[in-house]
């Protein structure tokens, strides 16, 4: 070391840390600290006021859709002129206009028409299919719940002002009063609308549900959930325990990886230009959107067991080969059903992904106008997202709500997925 | 303030040696962690310009004492010391105190050498860049170039000074961060175990390195190894279970040490 | 039908298990020698005979009926083979929604001769199907049986045949992207044989709408890729500006500065936003986000359209907050503590010692997650379908509509699937190009990713 360096040394020891200067530039640079701090705060307050605004919002405008205005209306199908054994041909229309008629009696032509509209134009297959449903009611008076139509829903709901101009808005004055006089008369209530969860797609608001798509999206994923689950594990035990180490599997698994992080859409093509073009099944079936979305969570599934099948520690592998295990013996005896909570866990949250996932859906056809819920993997059928795209996309304002009000059902199917993850997590997952 | 802690000090004094030099003091010191305590009522001074190796078995709490000095243990979670340290009468601990000031006078090297991901010239010009030590780049560079000259190191590196700091050698990496420490200019330096990653060539040019360093700077080091204790420093503590079993020269520490213990552990009966 | 067939195959197997178990029970009960496997063994080896062949046989028959099936229909048709393949498909398809009910008008008599002919040749299929499966199965419980006793290796035959089934599950990933590359390579194929590949590429105008009407010659440069390829790019700038400071910062926040019930109630909150299907950001963007940047573009005074670049590429960005921010996260925390240990001795602050020393050696880690985001935002498909424009157009105004790769794909394929107008086999074409993007981005992000990963 030379003494040079020494010299020197001493003329630069003795920095004077209580110089003003100093202090001022501590100062100084503490506030960068806390700006940096405060950065932070502000960008989690964004994300996370985003998604209060987000739910907050979709709250306000789905809350509206969980109920609906109707018209409850007092039939005498005693005196009506029905073929008790031919329910289903009787003048149905008839019969509802005339038992709405005798609610406003004394209107000219034009007023009834639009009376009429006032009520949701598919009364009289309701009405019908309640008596299908019970043929006593023809013996008798009895009470039908007939929904008001969208833009009287709207009214009743207040979305549609009073106050603006008569022009503008889709009810004219003379509705409103009817209306008025309907609620005076004790006809109008507004009862939970279990018709969101049982009717199937209609084009009125008033009439359209989520039972169709609530039915495609469990076909769906019950499809998914019985292909991807199997090959999931068996794929992720192969890998991580079998396979030789060689370029193949090594491009299995950069494959698996990327695949993981592969677009949606393009599933969606896959899925339109193989199993609808080349296999010719059915479009819009639950089974192919299964399919596609199998293929999709695929990757996942098999990076999820494989962490928690190389989470077992070895020794209980030792253990099982010592007692003289077969190797296939030693994994589906010990490995695997400890693993498996950890599996199970990841595929449930596999599954609320595919639950949620809409684009490859939207390619095979789950977007088609289907009025009635699948009976099975093959028939048509929407998924609640697909569903949540249709209503987004229709015109008709009571779809406003009903979209909310179907994210809602979306979400709270999420959360339920998800509460079960996490329970299962917590309740059974080891660490060793 | 004076008055006070100079009361304090003359009393922390057992022996006959004038105040003015000891550097730090330690008096009661304590240091919990969480429900767990891991150093009890410590009392122990460093003296200006020397070198005091805190050694011990390990899990006896030199490296917790050492990390007290300069106030690391702040950036544990759930850490906490009692007692009272001061640094040139100053207590350290006092809630008007600037731990950067703090950290800039009572520096630190650590057990494995922990080079920035940087270039070696960035890894030195780091401290100085923060505390605003230079006015302009010849300034910085200048600093650059002494601190590297101390560390007895500019030889080795002058001609890749942008090259990155990771490259070096375990030993120059370990000499670069006591480089980048005295870059500061500060008055203390900690070592903790600053060669036990290092082959003994390396280990020499160290502990060569700190023998020269005592000229200028105070040093504290914990160090595993007895034989390195006796080589480097001139004041030896000796701990145990969280507590400081003797602190004596190092030169009467290793013939003739006052406590059993002491001498239990330096002839390897325990450790 | 081939859902009962399933079933029955099902119960089948199970019984075989049953039946080679007392089988195997009742001939090792009395021999002498010792016995190789256990009688599960053989009861799982007589279920797998029975059952997997005739398996096997069901799914390959379903796969190949219909196309056997639409052969023979189309070649008993009058006249078919004076037409050509689209005609040919569209009378396919219209005998096949008569089949299934859906009539519109009323099929002509060669159509509903062709019904007939279709529904017959269904139904020998089907008593086709159930025969040879039955056979099958009967023949594998038959051997699966039979090869019951105490030498046979029952153990090994079923663990051989559980590991086939491994091997081929884990080659279902490699099927997949084959499949993949196979149909966007083999319809784009046929899109650039309609349309120069050149064109498609280089084209400055992109306007597929115009090329459908039967008296257009298609490629007349309606399907210039490159204003489809900037609106991409424009989207997911917008997103990535929005996403990359707000993710990081969050990371840092939560890293180095909360404390630890702080981190753990915010945490899994910012997870939300990735959970959130994007069908519901889409609904958002429209209802809630579009609105608002476009009376704030209005009030600005510049020129603004109800779908905004912005509102897509904002709300696409609040979605790959956490994403960005789970993946900061991680490379932070991996930076090693001596790292800022060194940093705090040498008397730095804390934000001193992110900005200085960990973020620099965070920053492999931190870019390989911002290329994933990125191949997400590329990719990202309905926020853009349901909050962007649907004609490109090239501008940096972000207030202005712009179309992305995605949005062509799902509007040019929505209810209308044949494959042989240019405009459907352009969504492949577009689907080809998004693919080798989103591929190159995640193979440099995983690299950066995993190099940094191994660096400690």
């Amino acid at each position: 070391m030379s003494s040079a360096a020494f010299t020197e040394t001493v003329a630069k020891a003795g920095v004077d840390w209580h110089s003003d200067e100093m202090k001022a530039r501590r100062k100084r640079r503490y506030a960068a600290d806390r700006r940096l701090q405060i950065y932070g705060i502000v960008a989690i307050s964004f994300a996370l006021g985003f998604l209060a605004i987000l739910i907050g919002s979709l709250t306000f405008s789905g809350h509206k859709a969980f109920t609906q205005t109707v018209a409850t209306i007092e039939i005498d199908l005693s005196g009506a002129k029905v073929d008790p054994n031919n329910i289903k041909d009787a003048d149905w229309r008839g019969i509802v206009r005339g038992a709405l008629r005798a609610q406003m009696p004394g209107l000219s032509r034009r007023e009834e028409r639009k009376f009429f509209e006032m009520f949701t134009s598919s009364g009289q297959f309701l009405v019908r299919d309640a008596v299908l449903a019970d043929p006593s009611r023809l013996n008798g008076v009895s009470r039908f719940a007939i929904p008001m139509a969208d833009p009287i829903d709207q009214l009743a709901k207040g979305e549609i002002s009073r106050d603006t101009p008569e022009n503008q808005r889709r009810v004219n004055d003379q509705q409103i009063a009817m209306f008025d006089q309907l609620v005076e008369k004790g006809v109008i209530s507004t009862p939970f609308n279990w018709g969101l969860f049982f009717n199937a797609d209609s084009r009125f608001p008033e009439l359209a549900g989520l039972a169709g798509a609530i039915s495609g999206s469990f076909w769906s994923l019950l499809v998914c959930f019985i292909i991807s689950f199997p090959i999931g594990i068996a794929a992720a035990i192969y890998l991580e325990e079998f396979a030789p180490k060689n370029k193949l599997t090594d491009l299995i698994e950069v494959n698996i990886n990327n695949l993981a992080a592969v677009p949606s859409v393009v599933f969606g093509l896959l899925g339109l230009a193989v199993f609808l073009g080349w296999l010719g099944l059915p479009r819009s079936a639950p089974l192919v959107g299964g399919l596609v979305l199998a293929l999709m969570t695929l990757p996942t599934l098999i990076i999820v067991t494989r962490v928690s099948l190389k989470s077992v520690p070895s020794s209980i592998r030792e253990a099982a080969l010592g007692v003289g295990a077969s190797k296939h013996e030693m994994i589906f005896h010990h490995v695997l059903p400890l693993a498996i909570p950890a599996v199970m866990t990841g595929s449930i949250i596999s599954l609320a992904r595919a639950l949620g996932e809409t684009a490859p859906l939207l390619l095979i056809g789950m977007n088609a106008f289907i009025t009635s819920p699948p009976d099975g993997v093959f028939a048509a059928s929407t998924a609640l997202p697909t569903q949540i795209y249709i209503w987004a996309d229709s015109p008709e304002r009571g779809f406003v709500a009903r979209t909310s009000a179907a994210i809602l059902v979306l979400l709270a199917f999420l959360v339920l997925m998800n509460g079960i993850a996490i329970y299962l997590r917590q309740r059974f997952e080891r660490r060793w | 303030m004076n008055i006070m802690s100079e009361a304090t000090v003359e009393k922390a004094l057992d022996q006959k040696m004038s105040d003015a030099n000891f550097k730090m003091v330690g008096k009661d010191v304590s240091v919990y962690y969480g429900e767990k305590r891991a150093l009890f009522d410590v009392n122990l001074n460093v003296r200006k310009n020397t070198v005091t190796a805190l050694i011990g078995p390990s899990g006896c709490g030199k490296s917790t004492f050492l990390r007290t000095l300069n106030r690391m243990n702040d950036t544990i979670e759930g850490c906490r010391v009692t007692g009272k340290i001061t640094l040139d009468h100053s207590d350290v601990y006092d809630p008007s105190v600037d731990v950067v000031e703090l950290r800039a006078r009572v520096g630190m090297v650590f057990q494995k050498p922990n080079p920035f991901p940087k270039s070696i010239y960035e890894n030195i010009a780091y401290g100085p860049r923060i505390h605003g030590l230079a006015r302009n780049r010849d300034d910085l560079d200048a600093i650059v170039e002494s601190s590297l000259k101390k560390a007895g190191l500019w030889n080795e590196v002058k001609d890749r000074l942008h090259e990155p700091g990771t490259g070096l050698s375990g030993g120059q990496q370990q000499r670069l961060c006591i480089a980048r420490a005295i870059a500061v200019s500060p008055e203390v330096i900690l070592m903790d175990e600053p060669c036990s990653a290092l082959d003994p060539i390396a280990t020499a040019k160290v502990e060569e390195l700190i023998h020269e360093l005592r000229a200028n700077f105070t040093i504290v080091i914990v160090t595993h190894s007895m034989q390195q204790a006796a080589r480097v420093s001139q004041r030896t503590a000796m701990f145990h279970l969280g507590n400081l079993v003797e602190e004596n020269d190092t030169d009467k520490m290793f013939t003739n040490p006052d406590d059993q213990r002491t001498q239990d552990y330096i002839m390897g009966r325990f450790g | 039908m081939s859902g009962y067939l399933i079933a029955a195959l099902a119960l089948a197997a199970l019984m075989m298990t049953f039946v080679g178990c007392a089988r195997a029970r009742a001939t090792q009960n009395g021999a002498a020698e010792k016995t190789h496997s256990r009688p599960i063994y053989h009861g799982l080896n007589a279920a797998i005979w029975t059952g997997v062949p005739a398996f096997i046989f069901l799914l390959l028959w379903l796969g190949g009926q219909n196309s056997v099936i639409n052969q023979l229909v189309i070649a008993s048709f009058p006249g078919a083979e004076n037409l050509d393949p689209s005609a040919r498909s569209l009378i396919l398809s219209e005998i096949r929604q008569v089949a299934a009910g859906n009539i519109f008008k009323e099929p002509t008599p060669e159509i509903q001769a062709a019904v007939a002919h279709l529904k017959s040749l269904q139904q020998i299929s089907t008593v086709a199907m159930v025969a040879v499966v039955a056979a099958t199965m009967a023949i594998g419980a038959f051997l699966g049986y039979r090869v019951i006793g105490n030498r046979y290796r029952a153990r090994h035959s079923v663990e051989r045949s559980v590991t086939y089934f491994m091997m081929f599950s884990s080659f279902v990933a490699i099927v997949t992207t084959l499949g993949i590359v196979a149909s966007l390579v083999f319809e784009a194929l046929q899109f650039f044989a309609k349309v120069p590949v050149t064109e498609f590429l280089f084209g400055l105008r992109w306007e597929p709408q115009i090329a459908i009407r039967a008296d257009q010659v298609a490629g007349q440069g309606a399907f210039g890729v490159l204003p489809v390829m900037f609106g991409t790019f424009v989207i997911s700038l917008i997103s990535m500006i929005v996403a990359v400071p707000t993710g990081i910062l969050s990371a840092i926040y939560l890293t180095e500065y909360a404390d630890r019930r702080f981190r753990a109630a915010v945490k899994p909150l910012l997870e939300i936003l990735a959970g959130v299907p994007t069908v519901v950001y889409g609904f958002f963007a429209v209802l809630t986000v579009a609105p608002a940047v476009r009376s704030l573009g209005l009030g600005l005074g510049i020129p603004s359209s109800p779908n905004s670049a912005l509102a897509a590429g904002a709300v696409m960005g609040v979605m790959i907050i956490p994403f960005i921010s789970s993946l900061s996260d991680d490379a932070l925390a991996a930076v090693p503590r001596a790292m800022r240990e060194g940093s705090f001795a040498l008397g730095a602050t804390k934000g001193e010692t992110i900005r200085k020393v960990l973020l620099p050696a965070a920053l492999p880690g931190i870019v390989g997650g911002v290329l994933l985001a990125l191949s997400r935002a590329v990719g990202e498909t309905m926020i853009v379908v349901m909050a962007a424009g649907l004609i490109a157009r090239m501008t940096l105004n972000p207030f202005d509509a712009v179309t992305t790769v995605t949005v062509q794909i799902v509007t040019l394929l929505i209810g209308d699937s044949e494959f042989d107008n240019p405009k459907t086999l352009a969504a492949f074409a577009l689907g080809l190009i998004l693919f080798l993007v989103t591929l190159m981005l995640n193979l440099i992000a995983l690299r950066t990713v995993r190099k940094y990963r191994e660096k400690y």
